[in-house]
Formats: C-alpha cells, structure tokens, sequence
C-alpha cells in the first residue's frame, strides 16, 4: 500500500471528479462533502509521501510496474523539493475547497457539480506535474491543469470573465505548445523522455549540442508565460480579478508557483545545472529580467486601485523573487527560489481568501472600501494582517524567511541589483499594505460626526464571515507563521534534494552549500 | 552553397514545413481581430508541432512497428527449432532490428497531444459562445470598445 503512495494521490482525486461528477447528478448537496474527502484523502497521502521521502530516501515509482530500462513506462520520481511542494498544492485544495462551501452554493447551485469536478481535476493536474518524472507526461498535466483552469475562470459572474479566459487561452496554448515543441526537440537529440535518461543523454552530449539549446530556450519560454514572467504577463491580472473568488483562491497561489517549479525541476533534474549555467550564458540576463519583472510588478501594483488587481501584480513581482533566485547559479538564492514557491502560495491564498470575504460580505472590490474593517470584521483582518506581514517580510512568518534566504543568495553571488530590487519591492509592500492598514483601521471618511451614525447602519450589514470562510483562512496565517518558524527543517529537506542527489551537476551550487 | 541548401532545407523538409505553419498560426493568433480566426491560428499551432513530431517518426524504408511475427519466432526458438531469416525481422535470425520499424512512440504521444488540442478548442468555443451572449460580437475590437464603455458607466 505504502509503495503505491504516488499513483494514490492522484487518483484519490481523479476518482473523486469522477464520483463527484456521476453523484451530483443525483443529488447536488453531496458533492462538496465528496470533493472535501478526496482531497484531505490527498493531503493525508502526501504526507505519507514526505514521511517515505524523509525516511527513505527518493522514491522512483513506475505507473503500471513499466520499469524504465526496458520499457517506455512513465515514472513518478519523487525527492523531497516535489513532496513539499506536493503538499502545498493538496493543502491549498484542501483550504480552498472548504472555503467554497457557501459561495459556489450561493453563486452558481446549478453548476456545483461542475466546478468541484473542474476544481478536483485541476489540483489532480498541477499535483501530477510536480510529482511526474516524464517530460511528456508533465506536458499532458500541463494541459489537464490549464484546460480545468480555463474553464473554471470563464465560470465568473462578471461579464468580463470570459474575455479574461479567452486571452488566458491564446496565451497558454501559446506556451504549451512551446513547452511540447521543446520536449520534441530533446526528444529527438536523446531518444527519450525520462527525465531522468534526458540528463544522462545530456552529460554524454558534453554539452556541445546546439538542439539541446533550441529545446531548452523553448521550454523556458514556454513555462515563462505559464508563470506570467514579466514581459508574458498580460494574461494573469484580468484571468485572475474576473473569476469567482473562491477559484482565484486555487489559481492564483498554485499555477505560477507550479510553472516556477517545472523551470527549476528542468534546470536541476533534466539539463543539469552544470549544463545551465556553464554552457549556457543565459543567467545573468534571466536575473536582469527577474530585476526588471520585480520593480515593474510593484510599480503596477502601487498604481491599483482594486483589492484583487493589486495583488495580481504582486505575484508578477514574486514571480520574479523567484526566478532571479533561481538563476543566481548560488546555492542559497536556489534555496530561496524553492521554499519562496511555498512560501508564496501561502501568502496568496490568504490575501486572495481575505478579498474573496471581503468581496462577499461587504462588497469590496477597491481599496478604499475597506475603511473600518478592524471594528466590522476583526478576524477576517487578523488573518488578512499575518498574510499581509508576510508579503511586507517581518518575522517570523515564512515571507522574511524566504527573503533572507533570497538576499543572502543574491550578496553572495554579486547580484546587487537583484537585492535593491527585492528590497525596493518590500519596501513598497510596505507601503500597500499600510495603506490599507490605515484605511481599515481609522476609516477614511472625514466627517466624524456623519460617519458614526453611517458606521452604526453599515455594521449591522457587514457581519463577520461564517465559519467556512475564516477557517481556510485563518488556516493559511498559521502555515505562514509555521513555515517561518520551521523554516530551517524545510530548508535542510530542500537541500537533501540538491546535494544528496548524485545525478545533479552540484558542482556550481553545492560549493557555498556545506557552511549551512 | 548547394551542399548546405541540401543539408539544411532540404534534408530537414519536414521541419521547415511545421515551422512555417507554426509561424501561420502564431500570426493568426496575434494579428486577426475575430475571435474565431484566432482559434483558427490557435489549431493550425498545435498541428504543425503534431506534424513535427510525427514526421520525426519516419524512417526510410521502414514499415509499420507491429512484431506480429516475434512472437512466433520466439515460441519456436524456445522449442530447439531454428528459424530462417525473416522478411521483415532481419537477416540476423531472432533479432529485431529497429531500423526495419519506424519509430512508434512519437505517433502514439501524438494521439495524445490531438486529445489535448481538441479538449482546447472545445473549451475555447465555448468560451467563445459565452464572450458572444455577453457582447454580441465576435470582433475583438467592438469587444474591447464595449468594455471601454461599460468602465466609463460604472
């Protein structure tokens, strides 16, 4: 049972859409409870997985007993970077899918059913990506978890909503399509497409192959516009703002960070980070462009003015945090780049459930709607301050953490830009954050004397959200403050997978790696 | 200059053709107004890689990879028998040589990545249908122009 622990987690969830998709036509109500078992179902699984990691070591799983030499099985490879970051995606579903409890009830009860099969096949495809040790089958995943998201943004009540699909569409296809035209090209140089095999074709090649090039660059730009780099970032903002909230709470905190974590598993595992960054002189221009992706995302996130907007372009900004780490060639900015993707997908699900309660309870959809939310709705902001504080970076939530690590990273390998950067952009969440602090804590309107009486009508519209709703919530601001607090257990986990595997080129980043 | 023309163009045909119908619907996508003419560029996308994929299968002279005889030979080598060289296996009798087969897996992988291209397009006509109940038009800039208006009201 136990060594089967990969292939049950994803079909815990793809048996669940199916049960979910076949009862609900039957009976609506059951589906949230389905869709909620299936996914704590994962979550329990996936730490089986991390467990069987952390014990044991990496687990190789072929799906079918197709064992690779012989056969053109697909194989799920296993270390410890994906197992956390296999937990992460099935905790967010989790959380995310307890918080759609009253909303897709309230939105949309003809198309309950629907969105829970949509919504579990989608954390099916972003966990398949992440545990898949195929190239080819990462690319069918890649689909699975695209197409589902597509859908599920086109599901928002805003007329809006589906031109923000509809652009999401002709851009991921785009990059989907470079990614599989990538894999092609490798496909054909190294005649296979294990992962695993790919690299070892690789290191035979020595490097001097220039189709290995053309398919590397396809790939990278491929993943750049599934995890809206900046210059490819044009369709997150408006597919992000005009779906529903609670799968804006799903897409926004896993889809970029999981394209970031395909870049990384393809620059670790498949070309070798030898590969990467000796043969290739492309790092210091993809740290320039991190530099460029994280001012221009805060610059546009300071000029919003909607609540979900802002945070939209604070992802495009993360994004970047998390490329330039990962292309410092420097052990601690790859140490960085890997926990800021949990770190991350944390802190955006807490702001996106934070707006989506506000969007619900009181209406906000601008910033400065949200004046005397302390007094209306004191446990939605607590919750919403932890997540706040953590994009800010203040200890000890995982955001400072997965700072520190990135700017130790960036000192150490020369990259001063790239630390300015990243202390500007903080500075200036410093700045949105307090700003709405301030709004929602002393209230905006200046008439004092009119805006009590105002304020006692409005709080007895504005309640605090149900239980549902706070629970996901004030969940995502205790795994921040957790992941801050163990941030050091994580990081010796995220370095067991870099140096502890012999088929990494570790050369360039284990050097600085032994003094931690 | 010929011998080069040769090794690049011509002997790498298949390649330049996807790359040109790849460079076609990437246009389409960016360029057309009508949202339909953008899918349009959106599928002839994704064939040409299907095609680039499929020719990469091909060999000369090479037939369809199906061992129907394999099976056989094996039974009887295992039996004691010794078996003549087999039209299609080689001449080196039990051994397969792969050369004799073109090279299945890409074809196969691209019967998957055609399931992959229809389920976008699907999706994407219906999205489509939806973008044309809420705006009455298919042409991206009336969209755009209506969505200008709707801002400026509300």
């Amino acid at each position: 049972m136990a060594e089967q622990y990969p292939i049950i987690v994803l079909l815990v969830l793809l048996f669940g859409a199916l049960l979910v998709g076949l009862s609900g036509m039957v009976d609506r109500r059951v589906c949230f409870p389905l869709a909620v078992t299936a996914l704590s179902l994962a979550v329990v699984v996936s730490v089986g997985i991390l467990q069987q990691v952390i014990n044991g070591g990496v687990i190789r799983y072929f799906v079918g007993g197709w064992s690779r030499p012989v056969g053109i099985g697909i194989e799920l490879r296993i270390d410890t970077i994906n197992a956390l970051v296999l937990l992460t995606i099935t905790t967010v579903g989790l959380l995310t899918a307890i918080f759609s409890f009253r909303r897709v009830q309230e939105d949309k009860t003809e198309k309950t059913p629907l969105f829970y099969v949509l919504y579990l096949l989608l954390i099916m495809g972003l966990s398949g990506m992440v545990i898949s040790g195929d190239a080819f089958n990462l690319y069918v995943l890649l689909e699975v978890s695209s197409l589902t998201s597509y859908a599920l943004i086109a599901m928002g009540k805003s007329r809006r909503a589906a031109t923000a699909a509809f652009s999401y569409i002709i851009m991921g296809t785009i990059g989907a399509s470079f990614y599989l035209l990538g894999v092609g090209y490798l496909y054909l140089r190294t005649g296979t497409l294990n992962m695993m095999e790919i690299h070892q074709a690789i290191l035979a090649l020595d490097g001097s192959s220039s189709t290995i090039v053309v398919a590397f660059v396809l790939i990278l730009v491929g993943l750049m516009i599934k995890m809206a780099f900046f210059p490819l970032f044009g369709w997150l903002p408006n597919a992000y703002s005009y779906c529903p909230s609670s799968t804006s709470c799903v897409v926004a905190p896993l889809m970029t960070k999981v394209g970031v974590y395909v870049m990384i598993r393809m620059m670790l595992t498949v070309f070798g980070t030898e590969w990467v960054f000796e043969n290739l002189q492309y790092a210091q221009w993809l740290v320039g462009m991190a530099i460029v992706a994280i001012l221009a995302g805060s610059v546009m996130a300071l000029a919003q003015v909607e609540l979900k907007k802002m945070f939209c372009y604070l992802i495009v900004a993360e994004v970047g945090y998390m490329v330039g780490g990962a292309w410092m060639a420097n052990h601690w900015g790859m140490v960085g780049a890997i926990y800021h993707i949990m770190s991350d997908a944390f802190m955006t699900l807490c702001m996106f459930l934070a707006a989506g309660i506000f969007l619900k309870q009181a209406g906000v959809v601008r910033i400065d709607q949200l004046d005397g939310m302390f007094r209306k709705m004191p446990v939605t902001m607590a919750g919403f301050v932890v997540g706040a504080l953590a994009m800010i970076g203040i200890p000890p939530t995982c955001g400072f953490f997965s700072k520190l690590y990135l700017i130790r990273g960036g000192m150490e390998s020369g990259h001063w830009g790239y630390v300015v950067a990243l202390l500007i952009s903080s500075l200036v969440n410093a700045v949105l954050f307090f700003r709405i602090f301030e709004i929602a804590y002393f209230g905006k309107k200046p008439a004092e004397g009119h805006g009590h009486h105002e304020n006692h009508s409005t709080v007895s519209v504005i309640k605090e959200a149900n239980v549902s709703s706070l629970v996901p919530l004030l969940a995502s601001a205790a795994i921040i403050v957790l992941l801050g607090i163990f941030n050091s257990d994580i990081v010796e986990l995220i370095e067991r997978a870099l140096n502890g595997s012999q088929v990494i080129g570790m050369n360039v980043l284990s050097g600085k790696g032994g003094q931690g | 200059m010929g011998e080069t023309f040769k090794a690049n163009v011509i002997d790498h045909f298949n390649f330049w053709v996807a790359v040109v119908l790849m460079m076609i619907g990437l246009y389409a996508m960016i360029t057309k107004n009508n949202l339909i003419k953008k899918l349009i560029g959106m599928s002839i996308f994704q064939t040409a890689i299907i095609l680039f994929y499929v020719s990469a299968g091909v060999k000369d002279g090479a037939t369809i990879p199906i061992l129907e005889h394999h099976a056989a030979e094996t039974e009887q080598v295992e039996a004691g028998e010794h078996v003549e060289g087999h039209p299609v296996a080689n001449h080196e009798a039990h051994a397969i040589n792969p050369d004799d087969y073109s090279n299945p897996l890409p074809h196969v992988l691209m019967l998957t990545a055609i399931v992959v291209g229809v389920a976008t397009l699907g999706v994407a006509l219906a999205v489509t249908q939806v973008i044309y109940k809420n705006y009455g038009t298919l042409e991206e800039d009336e969209i755009l122009a209506k969505i200008k208006a709707a801002e400026n009201d509300g």
